[in-house]
This record gives structure tokens, sequence and C-alpha cells, in this order.
């Protein structure tokens, strides 16, 4: 276990997101905006869908043979200077992390957005041994100073009003005015940056992640439109990038086939502002950059993954489109899903690696719609892998054992075809019995899941229809 | 039944379970187009549900022993037409996966896959069908119901045929491809977040300004009923085949005889 769950409580936390004004109000801004540039971006490249294809045909193909491309990737890093560690659970990597920092004496490390180390805890773990973490993106930046985590994977402050952001900034930045004037996002942005650009010298260590590793060259790529990530990993002594296992490419050009579906799909950009490729500590003749380069691979369960129904998963590139378009995310936000990733994808990796006795709620919550797949640049087949979840909880009997008895009576009778037609005769009679004008206002048990937010229309009188159906001696209607 | 009806295609029609329980006479009215549309029509007695409940609940077992079943009662008809993208994807998409170990079973479930069709897309792409013979005052707006979009590519079908009800204004809402909550048994475990997904739905029906909101699906259909009558607004709502075989003396799903 790495950052506390309370993914088992997903149905509390969903009813307190939904009755959030703030929250609502937030994710109500947020929704549209990514849908629309999303759509406006594929229709732009009209290569696009092959692209994807592309993508998905690659990750498959490491995914295959992700040992080789690891060891080949660990050779080039040695080789040009950077150090690799293999860290098989979070634990171990928040031991490796606070290692390199105590040896690089650091009171500071500055983080560029990394979803890994929010998977590992590192914040808490590092402020716990004395050293500061700093969030350099402004999301993350806005809700570090918020005592949160992020509700969305590349937005991780999409939850916060301007107002709260407002809010955080009077109380966090004391040392400024108290007057000072705080209306206009440029304004608040402006603040922001100048707080930050002073912390940029102060770190000893800057912390990144990796949108991907390449094989070939032995290099970590990071994708930002705000060059926090840039400043975090070249002005510190130490450039510690933490990833997991899967983000291997094998070539740079493989890697450019991913950075073409990721901005795209993520926020409808064609390129994100920054993309950095670096590659070992800086050389005698590079002008700046750190003295040492680490890398800490993280597996924390993942390859477990491999070589089961769940392998797809691993292709992810993490641009959240899935939870962009998801409708249950978008009403209830990232923060119900109760641990780091939500939405769609974190339905499906969150059982994945904390198991399904404590992630199983995430893939109940969804109705299927389609849309997540839909959208995915990598083509994972996001539905199918939720119900594979929905499988295994059957299987070990995780499943409520009212849903349970009622699938096994449902299939008893639905596979009687004259039991079935006399139990659906009651129940027509017996609900437009109930009816009142046509609905029924107050059904009773589960029932009343349905009749708590709407009527429940109650079936046409006259019985059922193929107890008013009369088709002729051949069964064809008369 | 004429001759030249009994010359066309072996259709089986497969009600479903909530339009057997709820609306007749969607079933009805399914009948009435594709034997308008010149298809020998039957509708096999020993049809009960497709096992979609029990396949999306994680109960593989039992989704295959009804799948079986209807695969047994459809397996000698041309086509198997069904009035709903839910049940006709789990048929054509499914059925297939459910049987991964055993070659002959996954024979059977692919040929009944091939041969099932939504009805609507079933009418055009099929039959080629290009317009029908009815007659609605109304505005109506369509709500793009998520397995027959996505599974099953069901979006121009619906739209051009109700083009040619005469008097029918279509008026395109808002997210018409967003699913509106009802997700099968997700609306009764998350009542709350498919309150809300169904409570955006009816705004967005709402503001459309249509007075009728049409789909292909029974299930969302009656979610969709139920939210705009609970909150007090204007539309209602009918199966897209009840309008397209001009049968809507019937109050609509929801609606009593006098309202």
């Amino acid at each position: 276990m790495t950052l506390q769950s309370t993914t088992p409580e997903f149905k509390r936390n969903a009813r307190g997101a939904l009755a959030d004004e703030k929250l609502q109000s937030a994710l109500a801004f947020a929704k549209p905006g990514f849908s629309t540039k999303r759509a406006q971006a594929r229709a732009a490249l009209p290569e696009f869908d092959d692209l994807r294809d592309a993508a998905r045909d690659l990750k498959d193909h490491v995914l295959g043979h992700l040992d080789l491309y690891l060891e080949a990737y660990e050779r080039r890093v040695i080789e040009s200077g950077g150090h690799v560690h293999w860290a098989e659970t979070a634990e171990d990597a928040r031991r490796i992390v606070l290692e390199i920092c105590r040896k690089a004496e650091a009171k500071t490390v500055n983080k560029g957005k990394t979803m890994i180390s929010e998977e590992c805890g590192i914040n808490d773990f590092l402020a716990e041994n004395g050293i500061a973490p700093v969030e350099t993106d402004l999301g993350e930046y806005i809700i570090q100073l918020r005592g949160e985590h992020p509700s969305h994977i590349i937005a991780p402050a999409v939850h916060v009003t301007v107002e709260e952001v407002r809010e955080a900034f009077r109380k966090a930045h004391g040392h400024l005015p108290e007057g000072r004037d705080l209306e206009g996002l440029d304004t608040l942005l402006a603040e922001a940056r100048t707080v930050l650009r002073k912390k940029y010298f102060e770190a000893e260590v800057g912390i990144t992640g990796a949108n991907m590793l390449i094989a070939e060259t032995g290099q970590s790529v990071i994708v930002t439109n705000e060059g926090n990530g840039d400043l975090s990993q070249s002005l510190p002594k130490v450039h510690v990038v933490m990833a997991s296992i899967e983000k291997i490419v094998p070539t740079l050009e493989d890697a450019s086939t991913i950075l073409r579906v990721l901005a795209r799909s993520a926020t409808g950009q064609e390129m994100s502002v920054y993309t950095t490729f670096s590659q070992g500590p800086r050389r005698a003749e590079d002008p700046d950059g750190p003295e040492e380069y680490h890398v800490v691979l993280l597996d924390n369960g993942r390859s477990n993954m491999l070589g089961t129904e769940f392998q797809d998963m691993l292709r992810c590139i993490r641009c959240g489109a899935c939870m962009n378009h998801c409708p249950v995310y978008n009403a209830v936000g990232g923060h119900a899903y109760g641990w780091v990733y939500p939405g769609p994808m974190g339905a499906v990796l969150t059982p994945s690696l904390i198991g399904v006795e404590e992630g199983g709620q995430l893939p109940n919550a969804s109705t299927f719609c389609g849309r997540c797949e839909a959208v995915c640049p990598m083509r994972i087949p996001l539905p199918r892998m939720m119900r594979s979840w929905r499988e295994r909880e059957f299987e070990k009997r995780l499943t409520p054992s009212a849903t349970r008895w009622g699938l096994g009576l449902w299939r008893f009778v639905a596979s009687r075809p004259a039991l079935y037609r006399l139990g659906t005769g009651i129940a027509s009679r017996a609900l437009a019995a109930m009816g009142r004008g046509g609905r029924i206002a107050k059904l009773p048990w589960a029932g009343a899941g349905w009749t708590d937010q709407r009527d429940f229309p109650a079936p046409e009188p006259g019985g059922t229809f193929m107890s008013r159906y009369r088709p002729d001696a051949d069964g064809r209607p008369s | 039944m004429t001759d030249t009806a009994a010359a066309g295609p072996k259709v089986a029609l497969f009600v479903t379970c909530l339009v057997d329980l709820f609306r007749p006479s969607v079933a009805f009215a399914a009948v009435k187009l594709l034997q308008d549309a010149g298809c020998d029509v039957r509708v096999p007695a020993a049809q009960t549900c497709c096992g979609q409940p029990g396949w999306n609940s994680g109960d593989r077992k039992g989704a295959r022993a009804l799948a079986r079943k209807a695969i047994e009662a459809f397996q000698d008809y041309d086509h198997v037409v069904v009035p709903s993208g839910s049940c006709a994807g789990t048929m054509v998409k499914d059925y297939p996966a459910m049987f991964d170990d055993s070659v002959r079973w996954r024979r059977r479930a692919e040929s009944l896959a091939g041969r099932t069709h939504e009805i609507v897309s079933f009418l055009t792409d099929v039959l080629g069908v290009e317009r029908v013979e009815a007659k609605l005052e109304a505005a109506a707006t369509y709500h793009d119901s998520c397995s027959g979009l996505r599974g099953l590519g069901v979006k121009t079908q619906p739209r051009k045929l109700l083009a040619s009800v005469e008097g029918l204004e279509l008026r395109e809402m808002e997210e018409a491809e967003v699913c509106c909550g009802f997700g099968g048994t997700f609306c009764v475990k998350y009542p709350d977040v498919s309150g809300k997904m169904v409570g955006d739905k009816a705004a967005n029906i709402d503001a459309s300004g249509a007075d009728l909101v049409l789909a292909g699906d029974l299930g969302c259909l009656m979610n969709m009923a139920g939210r705009l009558s609970r909150e007090g607004r204007r539309a209602r709502a009918r199966h897209v085949v009840e309008v397209l075989a001009g049968m809507t003396d019937t109050p609509a799903i929801g609606e009593g005889e006098t309202r």
C-alpha cells in the first residue's frame, strides 16, 4: 500500500462530491473545453486514427519485450553517466529517493509534475524526513498549498475554483502585501511565478516524472506547458526521474509517434509547449544541467499485469482523455475515486495496483458508455477490462450477495420461457397496478435507487407483448 | 400475411425483456416496420433475455447459459432484429467473446452475431429503406444511446428516417452522444451519480426546445422519461420505432391515458 485509499468509500465520496457546489461549478467549467479541443485537434489531422493504431501496436510490441527494452535502456543511461534504480514497490522507491536526497544534503526538493511520485507518496515521506518538497507545476502547487492530492492526472487542480486559488494564495504568500490585487487569472499566474522563481534556486534536488523513456538513447522525456519541469530538472545539482517500467519506447522515432497522439488527446494541442529530452548528467561541454542524473524505475504491481487480461492497460500514456470524456468522472470529479488515478483508466489500474478487494468499487461505477475507449489514443479497451474486474469480483464472491442472488434467480427464470412468461405476466400486472397516471413515484427495495432520482414508468396496460401477440400457425403476426 | 411478405427475408424479432414487459407498443411498431419493408417476420416463443445483466455484472457462467438459449432460439432465421442497440450489441459484440474456450459455441455465437441487427440500422443499411410513411406534428430531439452509437455505429440512420416523417422537426440537443446515466444496474447501484447524469440529460433535452425525446433503447428512455416527469419538464419520451411506424396513439412512456 502506498497512498491511503478511500476507494471502498466511492459511493459516499460521490455523494459528497455531488453535494459540493464549488466542486460542481469547477467541474462544469472544465468539462466542455477538453472534449471540444480534442475533437478539433483530431479533425485537423486526417491520419489521427492511423496514428492511434500505430501507437497501440508500438506499445504492444514493447510490452511483449519489456525486459529487453528495459535492459537496453538501463545500459544507455549508465553509458551517459546516469544511475538506474529498480524499485519493486512504492516503499523501495521512497527509500531510494530519500537516500539520493540525503546524499545530496537536500533541504528542499523541487518537483515537476509526476503521478508516480503521487503513487509512492513521496511528498509526505520527504516532509516526514525533514526535506521540503515544492511542487512547481501551477496546478500541483495550488493543491499542495491546499493540502490536497491531484483530482486529474494532467490537470491536478481542475476541482479548484479561481476564488479558492485566490484564498490559498492569500493564506500561503503571507510575505506579500495583504491588500494586493488578485483579480484576474494573469495576476494569479504572475504571483505564482514570482514565488516559484525564487524556489528554483534553493533546491538541491529536482524530481520529475517521465512521459517516456527511450531505450535506444537512455533519454527521459517530459511534456509540459509551463516550463516548470525544465527548471526543476536543470537547476538543482541532482535530477531524479521517477517513472514506471511501462513508460519505455524503443526509439526516438517511436517517441514521436506517441507525442503526436499525446497532446492532441490530452489538451487538443498539436504539441505541448515544452517537450524536453534529458540524457545523463551535465557533460563538460554543456552550459548547464545537473551533476547527477538518477532514474527510479517503479514496478509496484505492473509486471503482474503482463500476460493477463489487464496487460493492455500498460499501454496508457496518461493523457487524461478517458476522464475528460467520462460522464461519471465529470459528475463527481477525481477525488471521489479515492486513490491516485481517477476516471476510467483509474477504474482499471487501481484494482491492479492496490487489489480488487480495495479498488473493486471503481470498475463497477461505470455505465459502460464506451466514450473512454472511443477517445483513448492507445485504443485501450477500458470497458472490457472493467468488466473483467467485475468477473474477478464475482469469482471471488466480492459481488454483493443480493446482486448474486438476483442474478441467479434471473438466470433460473430466464432459462425457462414458460416460467419467464408467468413471471413477467405477474410483474406486468403488479407494476401496472402500482402506477398512477402511468408512473410509479416510489418503489421498494432495490427499486428505491431508481425512484429516489426519477419516476418509474409503469408498464403499458394490457399485459406483456408476448401475452398480447397472436401469431398464426406459422408463427407470423396475424 | 401476403405472399410478397412471405418471400422476403425470414426475420426473427427479439423483443427484449424491457419492451416485452413495459412497452409492447415498441414491438408492435417493430413488427409493422419490418413487414412494411417486406420481411417475413416471426417472434420466436422461446426468447427471454439476452443475458446482458449477468455479463455486465461479472457472472460469465450465467450470461453464457442465457446466451446459449438465445443462440438456439434464433438459429433458423436469416436475420435477428432487435429494437435495442444495447441488447443487439450484447449479441453482436459480446456473445462471441463469451465462448472463447469452445470452438463449437463460438462458431454458433459468431453466426448469430453476423445475423443480428439493431432495428433502425437494419432497415436502412440492410434493407435499404430510405423513408417511412408516417406523420407526427412534433419537435423531437434524438438521444444517441451508447451501445447503439459506439458499439454498432447507429447515428445517422434514425435521423435519416425521422427526416421523412411528415410534420416532424428534429432539433439536436447538446451532448446528444453523452450517456443518460441508465447503464443497466448502474442506475440503482449508483443512484446519486446516475441522477446527476440524467438530470444533465433532462436539462439538455429541455434546452433543445423539443417536446419529444426519441431513442432506440427502452432502458435509456425509461430513465429519461422518469427524470423528465419527476422534474416536471415538458418533453415526453418515445422509442424511435413508434414514430417511424406512425404508432403514436398510445400515451408516451410513463404517461397515463389522460394527462
